[in-house]
Order: structure tokens, then sequence, then C-alpha cells
């Protein structure tokens, strides 16, 4: 079948209006939240069905044609970038919360529904999804599983993989297959932790199981302003020393607080503090009282020049939408950015900005900094301007130096936005092409003919000898990678 | 990704498929970081889950076909009409991105290329170009309509089906078209009408024209709350339509004529304040200003004619209003228009008037600030959409309550559709005239007509 037959075939089983292919159609679909890159899809389709994805996939597969889920485009390393042509397959429609379970907490839901959504939904009931990207209004569960999306939170409550318990997969063949266990540990090879931020490589989640937890009793949250970074990193590991655990602790510098104040989410910080600490704690009522001056002691033990706990909800949901909005407040200060998500050891805090400074100073251009400190994930927001010649490249690679310095100081290139096509070379700071090679041929066993969101998330070894390392194993295990088709035939339950 | 220098290299030479005056800027567009925060509170999104009928998605669509990437067809035209012009998305916007304002420019140059045909280009020229600019014209049609209602032809025309040839959306405006008052506010109210009490500032009433046609009792019971509360109100005989429907529309050259005339008719009457109590012609009052980039003497008189712009509700508060001692038993509910709450950020002062009232009984409906459709004319222009959003709107409606309260009169007519298609016991009010009711309800109140 040619292109355009396939995309008749598209039609047919989606009906005209779920099938987006007129050129003029397809332009809001060229990149996702991360802008550096764009390029056109082929087509952009709307299933609102298990079955509905798997036959376009089957449909797909069968006449080689490349294609890539997405959830709502808010992905911030080019994850839903259709690099090759790619059919998209838009999740959207597919938002329904589908059964909710409050004795056992677990919620089943289809990947398009948006994160605060299903906590909105059960809310009234005294329940919620714990998992807070800043990005929550908008981003689908779908796309959080998919880059194991991480949020202010998570510092208590772990990240999305720590809440996701069972999936419905669409492999890359059209195969159907569920993975995971609602109640209790794997069991056979864990492979929910595997499609757990795989990046839509390996696949298309169209039910989704995860955890809902009862909201914490109490909650307390501080705002302490320090004049000096290492003061509130000191703070940070002084709370976390104590025993704390608070339920996040988030700092921004003194370049994202301008941005914030900018913007609709005015909370008025002082011009000549270096940064702010945003410190939550929760649980029951009787203890969150007694950590929470523990908490502000511990800040007057570091030069905090004030700190104040929220007097109501208004004021605390101020403070949170201030911290929840830094990336896109940077468009108030300047027309583009990159935002970087290194991890680094929370003891290297001090050193590792000091060295972004040094970065952004020999650059010329400026950084802010926005950090959840608890658990060592920055994120560095460097500043440029696409139109004048040769920036987006320079802030590109002021961009990878910097997670050359996380790396280096034993940290990570990615703490939750993922690898994308944003930090595929990066990834050679992490693994050699031996390790790389290993991670490609655990691709091929899903997605066999690379069609599904290909060249994301693992670059391909730099010397040939890897590649062919590669392809052998997958030639030596044909047998293993064709069984691998008939047998999830078999699993598929939806057929 | 030596992507952007080839990119501004073509731009170059690449022309813009903005060329006309009035354009969307650089320095609007440029400012969104395609975050995509907006996406899940714009209605049209919301509706078809697709990124070309968003905000983002819109902003992104009118950079290109500015940087000539896109040419100004269907792909450009299509998501820029289908918008609401709601304003919801500015709500949320973290970097300030003025959808609103980079929408109706855009429209502007659509408005050049290619006068607007079909059932919407219609509906356009006749009630954009054709009746609102002129006041005589609006007079007649205000008779007619009166004729029509109080002749009994309304009746025979039901009667004999007559309606049926109209479309079903347009059947069931017509259904809800208030009795049309005998006269107009703007010819019926003397030009002074001097507060009572303590004299606080003085105001020019802007009576609306969609208001004023199918409400101008709205408009009594404002210079009433007004007068009640210290203010002296004048009525500007001169004053024409605003133009917040020709600007939705593209139509800016006209919607300049029209601007042009109320800032020199309101810098004569020379009042501390304007007042306006529909939504969507204050909004349009206060960006006045973004109409006359190219002009700089009517950008600075725009500018101070639109400091000096209030919506009742923002002015009570500001100046300060006496608590009404009249009880009005009622559970209502209240609907934010998206031209009081998004494009000027009113969301507390009517609730704060509402709640003044001694019986009233508020209770929040779910979503409240979430388009009801109408629009401007979009709900004749895009009769699915709009009839769509009216559902979820009249959804939303908690159980229990009497009445729905807003402070825009296009909300009113299309609530109160939906209000006749469900057949259900509700009423729907502007804020004033619950205010206006407990003031007369003191028992000591003038009552002027
Ligand atoms: C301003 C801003 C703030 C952010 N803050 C955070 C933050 O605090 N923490 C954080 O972790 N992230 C954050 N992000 C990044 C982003 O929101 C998350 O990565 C989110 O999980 C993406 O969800 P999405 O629905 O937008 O997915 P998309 O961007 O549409 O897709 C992301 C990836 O998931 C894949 N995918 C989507 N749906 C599916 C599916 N059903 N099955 C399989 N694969 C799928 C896509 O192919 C793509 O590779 C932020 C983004 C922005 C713009
Ligand atoms: S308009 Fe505002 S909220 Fe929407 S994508 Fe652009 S910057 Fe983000
Ligand atoms: S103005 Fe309303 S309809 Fe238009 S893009 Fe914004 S939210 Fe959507």
């Amino acid at each position: 079948m040619n292109g355009d037959k396939v995309i008749r075939e598209l039609v047919r089983i989606l009906g005209p209006s779920r099938v987006l292919h007129k050129p003029h159609q397809l332009h809001t679909y060229n990149c996702d939240a991360y802008v550096a890159k764009t390029s056109l899809p082929r087509a952009v389709v709307f299933p609102e069905s298990t079955e509905e994805v798997a036959r376009i996939v089957k449909l797909l597969h069968e006449n080689d044609i490349p294609f890539l889920p997405r959830g709502a485009g808010t992905g911030l390393s080019g994850g839903a970038t259709p690099l090759n042509g790619e059919v998209i397959v838009s999740l959207v429609r597919m938002n329904r919360l589908l059964r909710v379970d409050f004795d056992n907490l677990r919620a089943v839901v289809q990947p398009g529904l948006v994160n605060l959504t299903l906590t909105r939904k059960i809310t009234n009931k005294g329940y919620y999804y714990a998992p807070d990207p800043s990005s929550q209004s908008v981003c689908t569960i779908g796309g959080n599983l998919a880059e194991n999306a991480g949020g202010s939170h998570c510092l208590k409550y772990g990240v999305t993989t720590n809440h996701i318990v069972a999936a419905k997969f669409v492999l890359p063949t059209g195969n159907v297959v569920d993975i995971g266990q609602p109640f209790g540990d794997p069991v056979g090879y864990d492979l929910l932790g595997l499609v757990v931020g795989s990046e839509g490589t390996l696949g298309i989640a169209t039910e989704i199981t995860v955890r809902i937890l009862k909201k914490p009793q109490a909650v307390k949250t501080a705002l302490a302003l320090f004049d000096r970074v290492s003061d509130a990193s000191d703070t940070v590991s002084d709370i976390i020393r104590a025993g704390i655990i608070p339920a996040a602790i988030e700092m921004m510098d003194q370049l994202a607080m301008q941005a914030v104040d900018k913007s609709n989410y005015y909370v008025g910080y002082p011009a000549d503090i270096e940064a702010v600490l945003l410190i939550e704690v929760d649980g029951m009522a009787a203890g969150v009282e007694e950590t929470s001056q523990r908490v502000v002691e511990i800040c007057k033990s570091h030069n905090v020049r004030t700190v104040k706990v929220a007097e109501n909800d208004a004021e605390r949901a101020l403070w949170w939408s201030s911290r929840k909005m830094a990336f896109g407040a940077t468009g108030r200060i300047s027309p583009d950015y990159i935002v970087q998500d290194g991890v680094i050891p929370r003891s290297r805090l001090t050193e590792v900005l000091h060295k972004i400074s040094e970065i952004s100073r020999e650059s010329g251009l400026r950084i802010a900094n926005v950090f959840h400190a608890g658990d060592g994930n920055l994120h560095p927001l460097i500043c440029y301007d696409s139109r004048i010649p040769g920036e987006t490249e320079k802030a590109i690679k002021v961009g990878s130096a910097v997670l050359k310095v996380c790396a280096d100081v034993g940290g990570s290139i990615t703490g939750e936005h993922g690898v994308g096509i944003e930090k595929l070379e990066e990834m050679r700071f992490l693994f050699t092409d031996t390790d790389l090679a290993a991670q490609l041929a655990i691709r091929s066993v899903f997605n066999p003919k690379d069609l599904c969101n290909a060249g994301k998330l693992v670059p391909k070894p730099s010397r040939c000898v890897e590649v062919r390392h590669a392809q052998r194993i997958i030639e030596q295990n044909a047998d293993f990678f064709g069984g691998f088709q008939e047998q999830t035939e078999l699993m598929s339950p939806s057929k | 990704m030596a992507k952007t220098a080839v990119h501004l290299a073509d731009m170059a030479q690449r022309s813009t498929s903005f060329p006309w005056p009035d354009a969307p800027e650089e320095d609007q567009y440029s400012v969104c970081v395609h975050c995509g925060f907006c996406l899940e509170v714009c209605p049209t999104y919301q509706q078809l889950g697709d990124e070309n009928h968003s905000p983002r998605g819109r902003v992104h669509l009118i950079k290109e076909a500015s940087q000539g990437l896109l040419p100004l067809d269907e792909s450009v035209i299509n998501p820029v009409f289908t918008c609401l012009d709601c304003r919801a998305c500015e709500t949320v916007c973290p970097s300030g991105v003025q959808v609103g304002a980079l929408i109706e420019e855009a429209r502007g140059q659509v408005h050049y290329q290619e006068p607007p045909s079909g059932l919407s280009g219609a509906v356009e020229k006749l009630f954009l170009r054709g009746i609102f600019p002129r006041p005589a014209r609006l007079k007649k049609i205000r008779r007619l309509m009166r004729f029509y209602q109080m002749s009994g032809l309304r009746t025979a025309v039901h009667k004999m089906g007559l309606l049926k040839v109209l479309p079903m959306h347009l059947r069931e405006l017509e259904a809800v078209i208030p009795d049309i008052t005998e006269q107009s506010a703007l010819d019926a109210l003397p030009e002074l009408m001097p507060a009572q009490g303590a004299r606080k500032a003085s105001a020019g009433l802007f009576t609306g024209c969609v208001m004023d046609v199918f409400f101008s009792d709205v408009n009594m019971a404002t210079v009433r709350v007004a007068n009640r509360n210290g203010l002296d109100v004048l009525v500007p005989k001169e004053q024409i339509c605003c133009g917040a429907l020709q600007v939705h529309a593209g139509d800016r050259e006209q919607a300049r004529k029209m601007a042009r005339h109320n800032i020199d008719v309101f810098e004569r009457t020379g009042t501390d304040y304007i007042i306006i109590n529909a939504a969507g012609c204050g909004a349009a009052l206060k960006e006045y200003p973004e109409l006359f980039k190219d002009d700089p003497v009517y950008h600075e008189k725009a500018e101070q004619f639109s400091s000096r712009v209030r919506d009742i509700s923002e002015l009570l508060v500001e100046v300060g209003y006496e608590r009404p001692q009249g009880e009005v038993n009622c559970t209502l509910t209240y609907h934010d228009a998206c031209h009081l709450c998004h494009a000027q950020k009113i969301r507390s002062q009517p609730r704060e008037l509402l709640k003044s009232i001694p019986g009233v009984n508020l209770v929040e409906m779910v979503d409240a600030d979430r388009c009801c459709g109408s629009a401007g004319i979009y709900n004749l222009t895009h009769p699915d959409m709009a009839g769509q959003l009216l559902e979820r709107k009249m959804d939303d409606i908690p159980e229990g309550v009497e009445a729905v309260v807003m402070g825009n009169p296009g909300c009113m007519m299309q609530i109160k559709a939906g209000v006749e298609r469900r057949k259900v016991d509700l009423d729907v009010l502007h804020t004033v005239e619950l205010l206006d009711l407990a003031y007369r309800r003191e028992g000591n109140h003038d009552e002027r007509r």
C-alpha cells in the first residue's frame, strides 16, 4: 500500500474528522515544548479506544510507515517531534477516567487523561494522584508514563514509576499486551519498569492503572528568602540530615524570581536575594505543626533573611503557582529558552551553581535556575534569542556544557524531562557504546522495524563495530524476535 | 541544527503573509515559549482536541504566516476564526502572550485579503457594517422588532410555522429575544442624572448597542445604582456602538472609525469615568489603544480614554458602595463573562456586590469562567461549537439555583437560549439588576424611568 492508500485506510478506520492529513493541518504538530527542532508529520490521528490504536498501529507496521504517540505535547526534549514524517497518534481523545477503586487505592485511566484532572475527579472524596510535574494542569498520564515524569512532591512520594502499577500497551507491531500487576510486585521480568520512561519508543500505553493516595491530613508550606545560595543549599542538607522528609523542597534563583514576578503569578520577591526556598511538610496534623516549626528553626540557623509559613490556601497556592509557572514565565525575560534537567548529588549544589554561572558569563547567555532541591534535580533555563544567528546553537552547546558539569560531579543528564532528541549526544557522558548497544538491542525486541518514535532516547553507537554488534545481537536472535510477535499475539487479550 | 541560520536567511527573502497594516507583531508572538499551559483552558481545544484549534497552535500558525512559512490560507484562517476570543488562555499564560490581540490582528489581515463570505460573511456584513455602526438604522431595527413582537406578528409568524425556514440556532435565538422596551436608554435618559447624597465623581454611561436594544432595563438599573452611590451620570447622546464586534471579525478599519468617534464624544463630555455594564464593550473600550498603533495622535487620546473606562461592578467597588438594605431572597449562581474575567480581570467585584445583598445565596458553579459560546456573534457564525459550549454551561449550573447572574448581554442571550432549550425555570439576570432591586426594595429610592 502506498502512503496515500494508508491515509485512506486510516480515514476508513477513524472517519474523516479524526484524521488530519492535509499539509495545512499539520504545522501545529511540528514540535512539542522543545522548539529548537521542528519537522512535519505525515498525518495526525485521534483514536478513541485501545482497539483503534491497535488497528492503526498494525496498519502502519505492515506498511512500514513510521509513527509516534503524542499526549499534550509538553515534553521538553522533543520526544513527540516527528523527525521521520511520522503519523502522530494523538491520545488526547482517550481521556476518560475508567474506574476508581477507593478501597484499594487504584484508578484506571486512559492515557490522554490530564494529570491534574485525575486529582480533580477524586478530590471530593479526599484522594489525589501524587506525581505533580509543574505541567500537571495540561500534561497527560500517558506522557508522564513515557517520560517517567517527576514533580515537586516526588521527593517524598516518588516519581511516576512508583505510582503506575499496570498498563495495557499496544506494541509497535499492533499487538496488545497487559503488563504489570495491579496488586503485588512484578511477576517475571519487570516489563512495566522498562516501558515507564521509554519515551514512546516501545509502544503506546492505552490504559494505565495508577495508585491514588489519601490526601494528607495537614499541610504546611514555608517560603524562605536567602541572601546567599550557599545558605539555602546548607539549609536543604540540614533539613534532610535532621531526619525530616519534607513533601517538597524547591529552590529558585534571582533571575527565575524576576521572571515569575513579571508574570500573572506575582509574589514580590526582593531584588537583592540570591535564593528562595519553598518547603512543604505534610502528614498527620499534630506532627506537621511541629515539623514546620523545626524547618523554620533550621532556616533561621542558616542566615535566612525572612521565613514565613503560608497563612491560608490562597497564599500557599500563589507560592506554588509562582514556582510551577517559572519555566513559562521565562518568556517574560527572554524570547526563547532551553530548560536543562541535570541531577547532582545535593551536597555539590553550591559548587555546581558556581560553575553554571561561569558558563553563563563565558557564553554571554543568561541562565536562570529552578531546582527540585530535595532530590538534586536542577533546571537551568538558558535564555537566548533564536532570531540572532548562531544563538540557538550556542544555547544548545551551553546546555550540553551544563550537563557535563552534572555528569562530572557524579550526577545525571536527566531527572525527569527525558532524553528525546535533545540529549542524545549527552547520553555518551553516561554510557559507553557497549552500554548503548545493549539498550538498542532491547528496543528492537519491542520495536523490530524501528518504526515507533525512531531516533529518540538512545543514540546509535558511534563506532561501527558497536552498530554491527547490535545488529548481530538482533540477527542471532531472529528466532526470538520473530517468536515474540507470535507470543504476543497469543497473549493479546483484546482481539 | 544549522536550521536557525538557514531560517533567518530564508526569512530575509521570504515575504510575510501578513503584508497589510496593523499586522501581528513579532514582539507579541515571539513571547510564546510553546509550553502548552494554555491548552486545557481553551474551550475549542477542549471540544476538538486538535492543536490547530488551541491557543498555542493559533499563535504558532500566526508566527509561521508572519514569517512567510505559511500562506494566508485555510491553514491559518480556520483556526483564527474558530477562536472565541474568550481570552481564557491569557489568564493562565505564564509568559504573558496577548493571544486575543494577535488573533484580532490576524483576522484583520484576512479581512484585507478576502472580505468574508458565506453565512458568516452575510451575518457580518449585515450587522457589523450595516447596522451597528449606524444609530439611525439601529433605531429602525429596534422599532421593527418591537413592532414584530407587539403587533401580534410574532404570534402569527410562530403560528404559521414561518420560522422553520431559519436554521435551528437562529430560531432559538429568535425565541429568546427579550421583549424590546419602548425606548432605548440612550433616547430615554436625560443627559445628566445627578448623584444622590455626597457626590463622589462623574461618569459617562456607555449604553452599548446590544445592551440598549435588548436590555435597556439594565442600563436604567445601572444609572440608578450609580446615582445611588454618589455618581453623577451623563449620557452623551452622540455615542455609537463600541466596535467590539468589528474588531472580533477583523474589520479594524470600521472599528477605528467608530473608536475615533467615541473617543471624541467622551472627550467632550469630560467625565472622571466612563462606565459600562457590557463586558464585551468594556474590554473593547479598554483596548482602544491597540487599534491605533500606527496613529500617534489617536493612540494618545485612546490611552487617555481607556484609563477612564470602568465596568460598573469595578467602579462601585473602587469608589465604594452602600450595602443595600432591601432583601432579595434568591439562590443564584454567577457566570464569569469571558470579557469580564479574562479580558478585564474582574472576578471578585461582581461576586462581592451580589453577596452584599441581604437574602442572596451565591452558589459557585464549576468552571464558571468557561465561555458559554456566545462570544460576540460567534453563536451566529459557528453555531455547532457555540451550541456544544452552551450545553456544557447548562450542565454546570448547580441544581436548585433560581437565577444565573452575569455581566454581559451576549452571555445573557446565549444562556437564555439554553434555558429555553431545556425548558428549565431559571432567571437570567445582570448583576446590577439584582443590586438595583435590592436598593429599590429599601423603599425610599426615587424610581426614575
Ligand atoms: C513548563 C513546563 C514544565 C514542566 N515541568 C515538568 C516537571 O516538573 N516534571 C516533569 O517530569 N516534566 C515536566 N515537564 C515536561 C513534560 O510536561 C512531561 O514530560 C510530561 O510527562 C509530558 O506529557 P505530555 O502529555 O505532554 O507528553 P508529550 O509531550 O506529548 O509526549 C512525551 C513523550 O511521551 C510519549 N508518549 C505520549 N503519550 C504516550 C503514550 N500514551 N504511550 C507511550 N508514549 C507516549 C511521546 O511519544 C513522547 O516521547 C514540563 C514541561 C513544561 C513545558
Ligand atoms: S500562549 Fe502562553 S501558555 Fe500558551 S504555549 Fe504560548 S507561552 Fe505557553
Ligand atoms: S481566546 Fe479562547 S478560544 Fe481563543 S485561543 Fe484563547 S482560550 Fe482558545
